[in-house]
C-alpha cells in the first residue's frame, strides 16, 4: 500500500490485512517491552493542521512503538498559522526526508491532493480531512467490533479465531451528525467492503444530500433502529460527536430535543441485544449525544478503542513504510 | 488598411465562397474561384475551411485592473483572439469595481490600445458589488465605453427591490441587468454542487435551488416591470425549465451557458483537483443534458465563456482555499463544437447565432455578430472544423493555467481571426495587434 | 494499497504452489526428514543433559511446526518433557531488518510457551539456515520477551554462506549449495508432504520463498 487516504480505497482483502496485521501489533503491546525496531532510521512527520491531541498522540505513540523518528508540525504557532500554503509546507517536509506524513486537515480532500501533487514522495496517511474521511479511526472501530463479535465472542477470544475474518452479516447502528462526520463516512465504507450492514440513524438536516446512494439504510428514528425494526438485531452502535455550534446553523432546534431523540442513555442500549457494543470516537459530548451512565457501562468499548487505535496505527505504518519502496 | 482576399471559405458552414475584406468591411461575396486578390492584397487559402462572424462573448473576466497577476486585458484580448473572438465583454468585479465611468473608460481604452478584439466593459450593478446602492449605471452608459451590460457577476444582486430598480431603470438606455443566480445564504461556503459526489466527498454542497430560486424571481421580476433580463451561466436542469417557461410567459430574458457546463460535471471533483472549482459549480450529467438541450431549442440564447484567469497558486492547493473559475476563451469554440456541434444541437449557423449574433444584440454590440453579408464590419474566423487538438495551457496566451480540459483533444481550430479586417491570427497564431489610432468608425 | 504479491508466502500461502518445478531435486525425503528431526531431538536432549528446562521456539511458518515435531519426540523419549507447555512460536518479522528488501509481510504470531522463556533454554527451531538474518532477528526478538538461560538453534538443512557469525548447534542435513540455486522445504502441515528439494539456477526469476 502507497497511501491511506479513504477507506473507500481499500478492498476486503487489505481491509482485513490492516486489522490481521493490528492483531500482531496489539500482542507485542501487551508486552513489557513494547518497542519494536521495524521503522528504525525511517521519518513520520505528523502534519495536524486542526488540533486533535488525541489523534496525534496515538499515532505519535505508533510511530515511536515502531521506532520510527516522529516530528510533529502543529499549525498553531507555527508557520502554517501565518498563511504558509499546504504546497509549501509539504516541500519543506519534503526537504527535510519525510518518509511518511500523516496529516490532519480542516479542508476535505487535502490528503489526496498532497499525495497526488508530486509534493512530497512520502507515504501519506489521512488523520482526517474536513468532513471527507478519517479512515484510521474506521479502521480502529472495525478491529474493535471484530475483537468483540467474532470468534471467542465478548472481551475476544485468541486472535487466531479472528485472522483472516471480516464482519460478514454483523449490524452496526451510526448515529449523529452524518453530515459532517468523517468518521461515519469513512464507516460506512469500510463496514460495507467487510460484509457488515449499517444503519444511519439521525435527524434529516444532518444527513448529506446523496446518502441514499451510499451501501447503508437510513433511519430517522433511533429507537425503532435499536430495537431491530430497521435491519435486524443490532451488533454494535456508534455514536457520533454532535457539535453544539450546529445548533445555531439551525441543524437541530435544541440541545435537550436531542438527546431525547437521537442521544444514547442507558434506556435505549437496553433494546439492543446483551451482546452487543457501543463505541464513540471521541471526543465525547457527554449528556448531549451520550450519557455518563451509557459511556461508562459494560457495554463500552470507548476506552479500548482508544488502545486498538495504537495498534491499528501502528499496522498502517507498518504496510505502508516496512516494505520495499514501490 | 489591409485588403485580404479570403478563398473558398464555407459562410456558416454554407457552400465555398469567397470573401473580399477592404477597408475593414466585408466588401465582395462570391462563389468559390471567382474572386481574385486585387495588387497588394494579402489571400488566406481557406478551403476546407468555415468562416463564422467574429466570436462575441458575454461574460469574460479581463481581471485589470486590480489582479494584472492574474491576467491583463492585453494577454486576456490575445486569448480572445486566438479563440477566434472579436469582442469580449469585460466583467466588472477589478479592484478597484468597475462601478465608474472612470474605470469602464479605462478598461474600454486597455482594450484599444491592446489591439486584438473590441473590449466591452460590463458594468457593475451596485457600488463596489455590495448589494447595496446602485452604481452610476448611467454614467457608464454615456460614458466613452458605452456600457450597456451590467452585472454583479460573482456575487448576485440579491435584494428584491434593488433588482427590481435595476431593472428598470436600464431601460432608460436600452442597458440589460446580467444576473449572477445565487441564493448566497442557500451557498454559505459551498464548495461544489450539492448531490451524491458533493456527499461523498464531504464538500460542502452548493444547491441547484439556491440557482434556480434567483432566477425564478428574476424572470418574474423582468414581467413584472417589462424589463429585459440576461441571465448569466446557467448550470442546472432546473433552470433552463424556468427560463423556458418565462419565454413561454413573454418575459424578455436571454440565458447564457458556459462551455464547460456543457462538457463537465462533478464528477471530476473526486480527485478534488481545484481546476474543477467554478462557480456555479459543475453539475451533474442530467444537467448538462438539458443545457445542451437548451441551447438546441433556444431557451439558452448564447454560450459565454466566463473566462476566469487565476495565478498558480489559487489552484495549487487545497479544494476549500482554492479560487472559483475557469479559463475558457482558447477553448470555447472546440468545446462548443464537441458539445453541440457533433452530437447534432448546432450547426454552423447555430454556433453563429449563439457565439457571436445573439452574444452582440444583447450586448448592443452593433458592429459585431453579422452573417457575413457584403457591407458589414469585417469581423470573421475561419475554424478548421476537421483538425483535432490536445489542449496546453502551458502554451496558452491567457496567464491562467487553469483550463479543465488540459490535456484533453478537442476538436477544431480556429486558423485565423479578423477584426475590423485586421488579421489578429493567422494558420492559428497571434499576427499583430491593431495599432490604436487605427480605430474604426464602428468603434464608439 | 498494494498487497501481497503472489509468491511471498508469508503473506500468501495459497501460492507456494509457485515453488519448486519438476526439474528440482529431491535431497531428502520423507523418511529421511523424519529420521533428521529424531536425531535432533536426541541431540537436544544430550546437549541439554535431559529436558529440564528446555523450550522450543519455532520460527513461522514451517519453524513452528518443526518445534512441534521436535517436542513430540522429545515427549517420547523423556515423557517429562510437557511438548504442549515448552512449545512456542517466534514472529521474527517485526525485527528484521532487510524488510525494505522484501515485499511487506504480514507478521505471525508470536506464542509464548506456558512455563515462559526467563532462565530457560530455548532453543530455535528454523527450516533452513541461509544468511543468518532471521536467526539475527530472532535473538532480538526474543531478548525482548525475556532473559533465556541459554540460547541454541537447531535447522532441518544448513544451506550455507552465512552473512552473519551465526551458526547452528543441531543441524539435520548440512547442504553445500550455490546462492543461485534454491531450497524448499516442504511439510506435510503446509504442503502437504515432507521433503527437502533443491533447484538450479532458472532463467525465469521464480517467485516462492527462496532459502
Amino acid at each position: 500500500m502507497r497511501h491511506l487516504l479513504s477507506t473507500a480505497d481499500l478492498s476486503r482483502a487489505e481491509a482485513v490485512r490492516v486489522l490481521d496485521v493490528a492483531e500482531q501489533m496489539a500482542a507485542t503491546q501487551q508486552r513489557e517491552i513494547k518497542k519494536l525496531p521495524t521503522l528504525r532510521g525511517r521519518t513520520v512527520v505528523n502534519l495536524f493542521f486542526e488540533d486533535s491531541t488525541r489523534t496525534r498522540i496515538s499515532f505519535e505513540t505508533a510511530a515511536k512503538r515502531l521506532s520510527a523518528d516522529v516530528i510533529t508540525f502543529s499549525a498553531k504557532g507555527s508557520s502554517v498559522s501565518k498563511g504558509e500554503s499546504l504546497k509549501d509546507t509539504a516541500l519543506t517536509l519534503q526537504a527535510m526526508g519525510a518518509d511518511a506524513v500523516v496529516i490532519r486537515h480542516g479542508s476535505s480532500g487535502a490528503p489526496l491532493r498532497l499525495a497526488r501533487s508530486g509534493w512530497t514522495s512520502g507515504a501519506v496517511l489521512n488523520a482526517g480531512d474536513g468532513t471527507h474521511e478519517h479512515p484510521t479511526q474506521a479502521l480502529l472501530d472495525a478491529f474493535t467490533l471484530r475483537r468483540h463479535l467474532v470468534g471467542g465472542g465478548p472481551g475476544g477470544g485468541p486472535a487466531a479465531d479472528r485472522v483472516g475474518a471480516d464482519l460478514a452479516g454483523k449490524h452496526v447502528v451510526v448515529v449523529g451528525d452524518v453530515l459532517h462526520s468523517r468518521v461515519a463516512r469513512s464507516n460506512v465504507h469500510l463496514l460495507h467492503v467487510l460484509g457488515a450492514r449499517t444503519t444511519l440513524v439521525a435527524p434529516p438536516t444532518l444527513l448529506p444530500i446523496g446518502v441514499e446512494t451510499w451501501p447503508c439504510e437510513v433511519s430517522y428514528d433511533l429507537d425503532a433502529a435499536l430495537r431491530g425494526d430497521v435491519q435486524g438485531p443490532v451488533d454494535a452502535v456508534m455514536a457520533l460527536r454532535v457539535q453544539l455550534e450546529r445548533m445555531d446553523a439551525a441543524y437541530f432546534p435544541s440541545a435537550r430535543e436531542y438527546s431525547r431523540r437521537y442521544g444514547i442513555d442507558a434506556a435505549r442500549l437496553a433494546l439492543l441485544p446483551p451482546h452487543a457494543s457501543l463505541l464513540h470516537p471521541g471526543p465525547m459530548n457527554r449528556g448531549l449525544e451520550i450519557t455518563a451512565e451509557a459511556a461508562d457501562g459494560a457495554r463500552s468499548r470507548i476506552v479500548e478503542q482508544v488502545t486498538n487505535g495504537v495498534a491499528v496505527r501502528m499496522a498502517a505504518l507498518y504496510l505502508l513504510l516496512a516494505g520495499e519502496d514501490a | 488598411m489591409t485588403t485580404t482576399l479570403v478563398r473558398a471559405a464555407r459562410p456558416l458552414g454554407a457552400e465555398p465562397r469567397d470573401l473580399l475584406l477592404r477597408d475593414g468591411l466585408v466588401a465582395e461575396v462570391a462563389p468559390a474561384g471567382t474572386l481574385t486578390a486585387p495588387d497588394g492584397a494579402r489571400t488566406v487559402e481557406a478551403e476546407g475551411l468555415v468562416a463564422l462572424p467574429g466570436l462575441v462573448d458575454l461574460h469574460t473576466h479581463l481581471r485589470e485592473p486590480g489582479r494584472e497577476d492574474a491576467e491583463t486585458v492585453d494577454t486576456g484580448t490575445r486569448a480572445a483572439a486566438l479563440g477566434g473572438f472579436t469582442a469580449v465583454h469585460a466583467m466588472a468585479n477589478t479592484a478597484p469595481v468597475a462601478d465608474t465611468a472612470g474605470v469602464v473608460e479605462q478598461v474600454w481604452r486597455l482594450g484599444r490600445e491592446a489591439g486584438w478584439c473590441d473590449v466591452r466593459p460590463v458594468g457593475a450593478v451596485t457600488t463596489g458589488l455590495e448589494g447595496q446602492r446602485l452604481a452610476e449605471l448611467g454614467a457608464m452608459a454615456d460614458s466613452a465605453a458605452g456600457v450597456r451590460v451590467f452585472s454583479d457577476d460573482g456575487k448576485c444582486v440579491f435584494d428584491a427591490v434593488l433588482m427590481r430598480r435595476a431593472l428598470e431603470y436600464v431601460k432608460a438606455f436600452d442597458g440589460v441587468v446580467a444576473q449572477h443566480a445565487q441564493e448566497p445564504r442557500l451557498t454559505e461556503g459551498a464548495q461544489m454542487n450539492e448531490g451524491a459526489v458533493s456527499g461523498v466527498l464531504g464538500l460542502r454542497g452548493w444547491p441547484a435551488v439556491a440557482e434556480e430560486a434567483i432566477i425564478a424571481r428574476d424572470v418574474l421580476l423582468a414581467g413584472h416591470v417589462g424589463s429585459r433580463l440576461h441571465v448569466c451561466h446557467l448550470s442546472t436542469a432546473g433552470s433552463v425549465e424556468i427560463v423556458r417557461w418565462a419565454k413561454a410567459r413573454g418575459v424578455d430574458v436571454t440565458a447564457e451557458v458556459t462551455p464547460h457546463h456543457l462538457l463537465l460535471t462533478d464528477e471530476l471533483v473526486r480527485g478534488y483537483d481545484p481546476v474543477y472549482k467554478v462557480n456555479p459549480p459543475l453539475r451533474t450529467d442530467d444537467d448538462v443534458r438539458a443545457l445542451r438541450a437548451g441551447v438546441a431549442d433556444g431557451t439558452i440564447d448564447v454560450v459565454a465563456t466566463d473566462h476566469a484567469p487565476h495565478p498558480v497558486e489559487d489552484k495549487d492547493c487545497e479544494w476549500s482555499a482554492a479560487a472559483m473559475g475557469m479559463t475558457g476563451l482558447e477553448t470555447a469554440l472546440s468545446v462548443v463544437v464537441q458539445a453541440l456541434v457533433e452530437p447534432g444541437h448546432l450547426d454552423w449557423a447555430g454556433v453563429a447565432r449563439v457565439m457571436s449574433q445573439t452574444p452582440a444584440r444583447i450586448g448592443r454590440v452593433a458592429s459585431q455578430g453579422g452573417s457575413l453579408q457584403v457591407g458589414e464590419a469585417a469581423n470573421l474566423v475561419l475554424v478548421d472544423p476537421a483538425a483535432r487538438w490536445t489542449v496546453d495551457p502551458s502554451a496558452m496566451a491567457t496567464k491562467g493555467r487553469n483550463s479543465p480540459f488540459a490535456g484533453r483533444e478537442l476538436p477544431a481550430r480556429v486558423v485565423a481571426t479578423f477584426w475590423e479586417g485586421h488579421a489578429t491570427v493567422l494558420d492559428g497564431a497571434l499576427a499583430t495587434a491593431r495599432p490604436a489610432e487605427a480605430g474604426s468608425t464602428w468603434t464608439r | 494499497m498494494a498487497g501481497a504479491r503472489p509468491g511471498d508466502d508469508r503473506t500468501a500461502p495459497l501460492v507456494h504452489t509457485a515453488g519448486p518445478t519438476p526439474r528440482s531435486a529431491t535431497v531428502l525425503d520423507a523418511a529421511e526428514v523424519s529420521r533428521a528431526l529424531t536425531r535432533i531431538a536426541h541431540e537436544v536432549l544430550e546437549r541439554n543433559k535431559g529436558p529440564e528446562g528446555l523450550v522450543l521456539m519455532g520460527i513461522p511458518r514451517r519453524g513452528t511446526h518443526l518445534a512441534r515435531r521436535l517436542a513430540e519426540r522429545l515427549a517420547q523419549v523423556e515423557p517429562a518433557f510437557d511438548a504442549e507447555a515448552c512449545t512456542g512460536s517466534l514472529d521474527v518479522t517485526l525485527h528484521r531488518d532487510d524488510l525494505r528488501r522484501n515485499p511487506t509481510r504480514t507478521p505471525e504470531p508470536t506464542r509464548l510457551p506456558a512455563t515462559g522463556i526467563d532462565d530457560a533454554t530455548v532453543v530455535l527451531v528454523d527450516d533452513v539456515l541461509y544468511s543468518g538474518r532471521t536467526v539475527r532477528a530472532a535473538l532480538d526478538a526474543l531478548s525482548d520477551l525475556g532473559r533465556p538461560r541459554a540460547v541454541r538453534l537447531a535447522v532441518l538443512v544448513d544451506r550455507g554462506h552465512r552473512e552473519l557469525p551465526i551458526r547452528a548447534d543441531h543441524v539435520g542435513k548440512n547442504l553445500p549449495t550455490s546462492t543461485a540455486e534454491r531450497v524448499f522445504v516442504h511439510l506435510a502441515e503446509t504442503d502437504g508432504e515432507d521433503a527437502v528439494l533443491i533447484e538450479g539456477p532458472t532463467e525465469r526469476h521464480a517467485e516462492g520463498e527462496e532459502r
